[in-house]
């Protein structure tokens, strides 16, 4: 469609390949592409593979936002998790890695805002020591206390397998091992459900998305 | 909670929770399907009040007709447009693509005004009249935004404003073309006006819900 080649650069189709000594990257591209047409009909290996090979690009594409190193991890998790939620809006025809890049470097830009707010809401050093009640504060113990029925109200109100995992894993304390026996659901799901609930509460508290 | 962060076990767990999925359609089927929509409209249009009266203005003044046109093609471009933003990776130029038909429509409706300066024997809007064109096509725009808005519900629009200028832009478009069916009278500066409000209206609305309506999949 000579519409797509007017319009972007990133909106190509793949090249087709006609030389044996056909760089690397665009066979290592439709290797992705392809493993990504498998996931979606229901293969695991081939989904399993294509997101181990995403990370190195949600890597890169933080890293052009601007993302800091210790924040990056953060990008890569929220990426996989919104390439699990919108796998079906690939289009096998079109660049994979254009499609991953531009979900990673949206996640980027939320790091980044949400970082902005964390910065905004943060008191330096100096100040905070001044402004820190005293331990024995009863005004502060009042405000604990506030806090503390605020959080278990907030935990009260997630869904239950939420609330489970933040009750066991959180809560309680306990291992993956052991919130698994003791639940009888699978670790992995007790980890999506933690990582769901802190989302949750973190955006309740702080507005944060 | 540093276990939970390697992206190898999150990976595992997603791969356990991998379910069959069923594409996308591609933006051009999904723009078909909304103009169904917009011709099933213009049938019972033309089916209440006829094609002859439409006709006549054409002839009489035939940059209605290119203005109608115009209108046609924005509607067409900015629904495409709309459907494929909704893509992750897709350009943002996509939002570029409505714009010669936009500026068709509005230097052909231009022109019908000057045309009417210099003949003033022509009929033109009074201000209830342009009024009910205002009323026309938002009340038109409404379910045809709302209708892209559905069709875009499983998609991922990674620009949600510019992505919903473009439903507004598409909805606006068509309802001016659809008045074209039952205009009662030549365009006039205020009945211009009107088109222009309605159509920022509809846009502008739009670009302010678009967030909350179109990214569901992020949030």
């Amino acid at each position: 469609m000579g519409l797509n080649s007017v319009l972007s650069r990133r909106d190509r189709t793949y090249p087709i390949v006609t030389d044996a000594a056909a760089p690397t990257v665009d066979t290592q591209e439709r290797q992705r592409a392809a493993w990504m047409a498998a996931a979606q009909g229901g293969d695991r290996r081939a989904y399993e593979r294509v997101l181990a090979a995403s990370v190195p690009l949600i890597r890169m594409a933080a890293r052009r936002q601007g993302v800091l190193p210790d924040a990056v991890d953060d990008v890569v998790q929220e990426t996989l998790l919104t390439v699990h939620r919108v796998r079906h809006t690939y289009d096998p025809s079109r660049s994979y890695d254009a499609w991953i890049s531009a979900l990673a470097g949206r996640r980027a830009i939320d790091a980044l805002r949400s970082q902005g707010r964390r910065g905004q809401r943060e008191v330096h050093d100096e100040h905070a020591y001044d402004m820190h009640p005293d331990k024995d504060d009863a005004t502060a113990a009042t405000e604990r206390e506030q806090e503390a029925r605020r959080l278990r109200e907030a935990i009260a109100s997630l869904p239950p397998g939420q609330r489970e995992a933040v009750e066991q894993l959180g809560l309680q304390e306990r291992s993956l091992a052991e919130a698994s026996e003791h639940t009888g659901r699978q670790a992995g799901a007790l980890k999506v459900n933690l990582h769901r609930a802190m989302k949750a509460l973190r955006s309740r508290f702080h507005g944060e998305p | 909670m540093s276990e939970m962060r390697t992206p190898e076990s999150l990976i595992q767990t997603l791969g356990e929770q991998l379910t069959p999925v069923r594409r996308l359609p591609p933006p051009w089927r999904r723009t078909l399907g909304w103009l169904l929509a917009v011709a099933v409209m213009a049938a019972v249009l033309l089916w209440h009040f006829g094609a002859s009266h439409m006709v006549q203005r054409w002839i009489a003044s035939p940059d209605i007709a290119i203005a109608g046109l115009g209108a046609v093609v924005t509607a067409i471009c900015a629904a495409w447009a709309a459907f494929t933003l909704g893509v992750p990776g897709r350009s943002w130029r996509w939002g570029l693509l409505p714009l010669p038909g936009l500026v068709v429509w509005v230097v052909a409706s231009g022109l019908g005004c000057l045309h009417d300066w210099l003949g003033p024997s022509a009929h033109i809007a009074r201000i209830n009249e342009a009024s009910d064109c205002l009323v026309f096509i938002i009340s038109f725009s409404v379910p045809l935004s709302a209708l892209l808005i559905w069709l875009l519900r499983r998609a991922c629009p990674l620009r949600p404003v510019l992505t919903a200028i473009m439903i507004g832009l598409a909805s606006a478009a068509a309802s001016a073309a659809l008045l074209e069916i039952c205009h009662a009278f030549a365009v006039a500066a205020t009945d211009l006006l009107t088109h222009a409000m309605a159509v920022a209206i509809v846009v502008m609305l739009n670009a302010l819900m678009g967030g909350r309506l179109l990214q569901p999949a992020l949030k």
